[in-house]
């Protein structure tokens, strides 16, 4: 293994789910919106074609469940990092189910699977950004305290801080990694005022990329040997403006994908996998 | 002076009165105890109230004896050192400096009795305990007097700390600092003597500080003043004539090492811990030692560090002499360590916190560190030799599995070739990246009782609850530090957006725990921050409180003391680690995890159960609000250090670059640089009203030495003499930040609206970075002192973390001990070590300010209740006051002193800053999150017609803006501004930031045919998310432009608006 923190961005398998029919009209959303159902599922497969063709990942694809019509964002249900896995406990009563599948492939891979069996906990893997050095955990609807101590006792060589989410789903909602010390952030408030809580909380600097969108800041971040650093991010056609802004990074291998379906019910691009190195495993 | 002979407590305790007033006449007897005898010689002086000088010679012989008796046989040294401060010894201590020398002796001698014996009038008793620090002093500068000449001290140092106190005290100030010279220039010309003699001169020291600490139960505090090397003046009058025989009471120390072995050493039992630390170091061979410590248990067997400056007996008091050899301070780069022992060494303390669990790491990492120890300690896994059992000896984590162990193994295997030394360096870089590598941690309350853990790092102030951080306080966040009572308090520089300072508390679960974590603090921010340790306190006049300071290496000293190691490689032997299990007893360990099930039994002093943070209302002081707890700055940290250890990244270059140039969307426009440095004066001025700190307008004359003395005259009053004293010592050197620009303005008017300043800058960490130091350095000379002292009848610890080291005035605040608890303040001259000072591009003149601080105050009554400082606080300086609401007359051509116009001007700058209703947000934590997407400017300013063609705003358009700008002409003009020029008597410009407004005034005054001109310039920056009412905005702002400035005229306004166009639908 190369060592405590090393490999950031680093993959090698990425676990997806299909999304159900159910969730044009059952998933949960914060907004009222119609999904065109089949259009999702195009995005979908055009994303988890540019995890397995295009960046060569070695991707599960879990069959969808009908009765999870949430079930296509895998993130919220587990955190890997290194060769842990924490199984989250979602804030959301309706997808606590989701985390069985999960926990099963994930177990299957060969990682160290942590459960949060803390019945007051809560957390989604949307809240949580791992930056390379430490966690940041958002405290939203989805997560509470308690469920931000649980995965910080998972993950003991991190600090593990705390960022109030007041605005939006998750605190990946408007931001995410953009490469080793670099945030992605959205120019809202509420969003400037987390990456101000979040930079005030840390022993390290981070830079950060402002994106004029708040949910544009929401990116895949790799860096995979052969390939450099590659982001995922969205479309010109979502959002021109931030996409003019990450045509900037140009060290980066930049990939364009389409959220537009997913993002009414609240999925951003990091939600639809989880994304896992099983090179770190020591 | 005295040794303690183990009699000695017996004696003190009771007999010291009997003994005492005997001891002057048994000169030679004394040899059991010296220290009685030098009490009793003190008081013998005492009593007699004549002149110090005959006084000083007699005890000089005394020293003598007693040194060399000192070391007498004390065994067990059994202080009462460890009994908390007793209130009435502090009193003592704070009427006794007001007192005069000779009031002193007399009191000293009531001193001995009343310390041990009780009751003494509270004079006697305040003098005692001046006599007591003067005694020791005394007795110290005694010693040296007489051991100079045979015995060299080593260490300066040490010297130092003993001042002699041969110099009359005619006024104790002086007589305080002169001896300060006297000691540094006595012990310089000392020889380098042996260290047991120096050992010797700090136990005769200590000695008497002993004494006067058991007689106080609140010996802490005196210990601090004690430790402090400040010498006290009238010391050197109290010599006893007595002559002490030479015993020497040697005691053994036991100290565990990191390796877990036993290295014992007789000391002396009147040695510093200085003297132990050398024979530590010594036979470590170790030569980078400032970041090692020793610890010892407490009787509450709480862990605490060795401090080398004080004797050791009276630090461990009852305690066994069981020391344990730790690292005490973390390097945050291990990589440069110049030696390969000192990082061995590290790498010992790192496994015993590993194992103890006070480092916590995941599974893998614990597996990975073990493996880096194997290969450290048995070299290259050998598969015949080694089989799997090799390793179950050796312990890696807190609980070991198999599964571990196995792990271990493999990646044993996987180091093969890797020297010793080499496998320490691995375990070092994946250790310090470790959350809690150096963290040490304590247990306490927030404001609202909930149970927390404060960690203290190289890096600020951690605050965990459970295992999870929930705030960090960067040391140049923090502004002081101070403890009173068991709660420990900081005050927070306000961030970018906040106007005022933030004080936040926290309960400890007693006196000596809030204490810990201030002496830590303090050493932490020396150690870490500073280029040197701070100057040690003089005791200017009349000096209560804890003078500690951290008086090792700095690590910047230190690291440069290593460059200079020219040696081979010692050699050493790595031992089995498998001691090391047994030697963690020792090893100090808080585990976050356990921190709530502990934390609640080690409330010891359950006086103040609940948040007693009210009590400080009591002096007027709405200190530590709950709310404050949480306060978050939004003032991005940016430190140097992490710079180092952060691996510069190529793309950040490009990606700042980028950032520079191109998007940061944020809308919000920001001040440039050059900008953003002047912001910092408005918000010092207003952060001092805050406070209710006068800043004094002769700040420029920063003389320390006239206000003393001129307070000394009044020493009649003690408090008060006090209370003025303090605010003389604070008299902070308030800098404000004048530009002055000597150009001819143009037109005679001068416009901010420059596009330099009106610019978005993309506050990337890059901008922010320098303008935070800027912010430091500007803002810095805050001191909160102020607070406590007035009515504070505790003595309070502060520590002020300074960033500039020239200008900054040490604080020493003194307050009348009420309970015998200290409460100490130490302003701490910050010099970033490793950061480098902005460019002095804006000339820093220091101005008074003290106009602004009132008219905010008038102005701005809501923001009051912010700071935590109560407007009673607030001193008024009579001309400042007047000053405040003055607006001059003179609009334009009113031929008014430039003075007053300025000072009437500044106000009105402040004044602005109301417009934003946000201001407070900023310190809580739930901030009203309005998307910053529309920005209206409004620009109000005196220019004359001949500039409307000058575009005011000059607004950078983003890409994704809508803009407009309404302007609002008067219809007055002014027929002088256009063609003559005039002459620009000054300039100035003043920004302020609030969460959502930022208001830079601009200020020019300009002569033109005898008229002088003023101009006020404001431009007021409003970001909100709301719509905002243009209209409503001009004229609100105007109307604000003219009850300001009723004897003006608002001659234009320009309305700049900027919306940034729809977002897309975001949810």
């Amino acid at each position: 293994m190369a060592g405590v923190m090393a490999d950031f961005g680093n993959f090698t398998h990425a676990v997806v789910r299909a999304i159900p029919s159910s969730l044009a009209k059952e998933a949960l959303r914060m907004n009222v919106s119609d999904v065109d159902l089949e259009k999702a599922q195009r995005e979908h497969e055009v994303y988890v074609g540019v995890l397995k063709q295009k960046l060569g990942l070695e991707v599960i694809e879990l069959p969808a469940d009908e009765s999870l019509p949430d079930c296509v964002f895998v993130e919220d249900a587990a955190v890997v990092c290194g060769d842990t896995a924490l199984i989250t406990r979602p804030g959301a009563e309706s997808r606590r189910k989701e985390t069985a599948a999960i926990r099963q492939i994930l177990k299957e891979l060969g990682l160290n699977i942590v459960d949060m069996s803390d019945e007051n906990a809560t957390l989604d893997g949307g809240d949580v950004l791992f930056t390379g050095r430490e966690f940041f955990v958002g405290l939203s609807k989805r997560t509470n305290q308690r469920g931000a101590e649980i995965l910080a006792d998972a993950f003991k060589d991190y600090a593990v801080s705390t960022v109030p989410v007041t605005d939006g789903l998750h605190l990946k909602s408007f931001c995410s990694m953009g490469g080793p010390g670099l945030i992605v952030i959205g120019s809202s408030e509420p969003a400037q005022k987390a990456l101000k809580i979040m930079q005030q909380m840390s022993d390290h600097r981070y830079d950060k990329l402002t994106v004029p969108d708040d949910i544009a800041a929401n990116t895949i971040y790799m860096n995979l040997p052969g390939k450099g650093h590659v982001l995922l991010h969205c479309t010109p056609e979502e959002f021109p403006e931030s996409a003019k802004v990450f045509e900037k990074l140009k060290d980066h291998m930049l990939i364009p994908v389409s959220n537009m379906e997913k993002v009414k019910v609240d999925g951003a691009l990091t939600c639809c996998s989880v994304l896992i190195n099983m090179k770190a495993k020591v | 002076m005295t040794t303690e002979v183990g009699s000695e407590t017996e004696v003190r305790k009771e007999p010291e009165k009997a003994e005492e007033q005997p001891a002057a006449p048994e000169s030679e007897p004394a040899a059991t105890n010296q220290t009685d005898e030098a009490k009793a010689a003190e008081q013998s002086a005492n009593d007699h109230p004549a002149p110090a000088t005959d006084s000083a010679e007699a005890p000089a012989e005394a020293k003598e004896k007693q040194e060399e008796a000192q070391p007498a046989d004390n065994a067990t040294p059994q202080e009462g050192e460890d009994t908390p401060a007793s209130p009435p010894a502090s009193e003592k201590k704070g009427i006794s400096r007001f007192l005069p020398p000779w009031l002193k002796k007399q009191k000293s001698q009531s001193q001995v009795g009343p310390k041990e014996s009780q009751a003494a009038p509270k004079e006697e008793a305040g003098v005692a305990s001046v006599k007591e620090e003067d005694g020791e002093k005394g007795e110290q500068a005694e010693a040296e007097q007489t051991s100079s000449p045979t015995a060299a001290q080593p260490q300066v140092e040490e010297e130092k700390i003993n001042g002699e106190p041969k110099p009359e005290q005619k006024e104790e100030v002086k007589s305080e600092e002169k001896e300060e010279e006297n000691h540094s220039t006595g012990s310089a010309d000392t020889q380098p003597a042996k260290e047991e003699k120096a050992a010797e001169e700090s136990q005769e020291k200590s000695a008497a500080e002993e004494e006067n600490k058991e007689a106080e139960e609140g010996g802490e505090e005196k210990k601090d003043e004690e430790e402090s090397p400040k010498p006290e003046g009238g010391h050197s009058f109290i010599k006893s004539p007595l002559k002490l025989t030479k015993k020497v009471k040697m005691v053994m120390c036991h100290v565990t090492m990191l390796d877990g072995s036993q290295f014992p050493c007789e000391v002396e039992k009147r040695a510093k811990g200085q003297y132990l630390f050398f024979k530590v170091y010594e036979a470590l061979n170790l030569l980078e030692k400032d970041y090692f410590g020793l610890s010892y248990k407490d009787n509450a067997d709480q862990t605490c560090w060795l401090d080398p400056t004080k004797e050791i007996k009276r630090q461990i008091r009852n305690a066994t002499w069981q020391f344990a050899f730790n690292v005490k301070f973390y390097p945050p780069d291990p990589s440069q360590l110049t030696e390969d022992i000192t990082r061995y060494l590290l790498c010992l303390q790192l496994r015993q916190d590993i194992v103890s669990g006070r480092l916590p790491c995941s599974f893998v990492t614990h597996s990975l560190l073990g493996s880096y120890a194997l290969q450290a300690e048995l070299g290259d896994h050998d598969s015949g030799e080694h089989r799997l059992d090799y390793i179950s000896d050796f312990q890696f984590a807190p609980s070991q599995t198999k599964e571990m162990e196995e792990k271990v193994v493999e990646l044993h295997k996987t180091h093969r070739g890797m020297t010793p030394a080499q496998a320490d360096a691995q375990f070092l870089e994946n250790a310090k990246k470790l959350s809690m590598y150096g963290v040490d941690l304590h247990h306490a309350k927030d404001s609202e009782g909930v149970d927390i853990m404060l960690g203290v790092c190289a890096n600020g102030l951690l605050i965990y609850k459970d295992r999870l951080r929930i705030n960090r306080f960067a040391w140049p966040k923090i502004l002081k530090i101070s403890y009173k009572r068991s709660n420990f308090y900081i005050k927070i520089r306000p961030g970018e957006t906040e106007q005022f300072e933030s004080s936040v508390g926290f309960k400890l679960p007693n006196h000596r725990a809030a204490k810990r974590v201030w002496k830590v603090c303090v050493e932490n921010h020396t150690f870490f921050r500073l280029m040197t340790p701070e100057a040690p306190i003089k005791a200017k006049f009349l000096t209560l409180g804890s003078k500690f300071r951290y008086s090792g290496r700095t690590q910047a000293q230190t690291r440069q003391a290593s460059t200079l190691i020219d040696r081979p490689a010692p050699y050493f032997e790595r031992t089995s680690s498998k001691r090391i299990s047994r030697s963690l007893d020792g090893a100090p360990m808080i585990n976050v995890t356990e921190a709530q099930e502990s934390a609640p039994t080690s409330w010891e002093n359950g006086r103040e159960p609940g948040l007693e943070l009210s009590s400080d209302s009591k002096s007027g002081r709405l200190r530590v609000q709950g709310e404050n707890i949480y306060v978050r700055h939004s003032n991005l940290m940016l430190e140097d250090l992490d710079k180092t250890q952060e691996d510069v990244l190529k793309h950040q270059a490009s990606i700042s670059e980028l950032k520079r140039s191109f998007m940061e969307a944020t809308p919000e426009p920001r001040p440039s640089q050059w900008e953003k440095r002047l912001t910092a004066s408005p918000a010092t001025s207003l952060r001092l009203q805050a406070q209710g700190r006068c800043p004094p307008s002769r700040t420029q004359e920063p003389l320390p030495d006239l206000t003393v003395d001129t307070v000394a005259k009044s020493a009649d009053d003690k408090q008060k003499s006090g209370e003025a004293a303090w605010q003389a010592a604070e008299v902070e050197i308030e800098e404000t930040v004048v530009v002055e620009e000597i150009r001819v303005a143009p037109k005679g008017s001068v416009t901010i609206t420059t596009p330099e300043v009106i610019t978005h800058v993309a506050v990337e960490s890059e901008v922010e970075k320098p303008k935070d130091e800027v912010m430091e350095e500007q803002k810095r000379p805050v001191s909160v002192s102020s607070d406590s002292e007035e009515e504070e009848e505790e003595e309070a610890g502060e520590y002020h973390p300074q960033v500039t080291v020239s200008a900054s005035v040490d604080q020493i605040k003194e307050e009348p001990e009420e309970e015998g608890e200290e409460e100490e303040e130490q302003q701490v001259n910050e010099e970033p070590a490793a950061e480098p000072l902005p460019e002095p591009v804006v000339e820093v003149k220091a101005q008074p300010v003290p106009a602004v601080v009132e008219e905010n105050s008038a102005t701005e009554p809501q923001l009051a209740p912010v700071a935590e400082e109560s407007p009673e606080d607030i001193l008024v300086t009579p001309d400042e006051a007047p000053n405040g609401h003055a607006e001059s007359p003179e609009g334009h051509p009113g031929p008014v002193a430039l003075e007053e116009e300025e000072e009437e001007e500044e106000p009105r700058v402040n004044g602005d800053a109301s417009h934003s209703e946000t201001e407070r947000l900023p310190q809580v934590i739930c901030c009203s999150e309005p998307p910053v997407v529309k920005t209206e400017m409004v620009t109000i300013s005196d220019t004359f017609a001949a500039q409307k063609t000058e575009i005011a705003t000059k607004e950078v358009p983003i890409v994704h803006t809508e803009t407009k700008t309404i302007t609002y002409e008067a219809a007055q003009l002014d027929g002088s501004g256009d063609g003559e020029p005039g002459v620009l008597m000054t300039a100035q410009t003043i920004t302020s930031e609030s969460l959502c407004t930022t208001t830079t005034t601009h200020i020019t005054k300009t002569l033109k045919g005898g008229l002088s001109e003023t101009r006020i310039e404001k431009r007021i920056v409003i970001t909100g998310d709301s719509d905002i009412d243009h209209d409503q905005a001009l004229a609100q702002a105007i109307k604000e432009a003219k009850e300001q400035h009723p004897d003006m005229s608002v001659t234009r306004v320009v309305v700049h608006k900027e919306t940034e166009l729809a977002e897309e639908g975001e949810d």
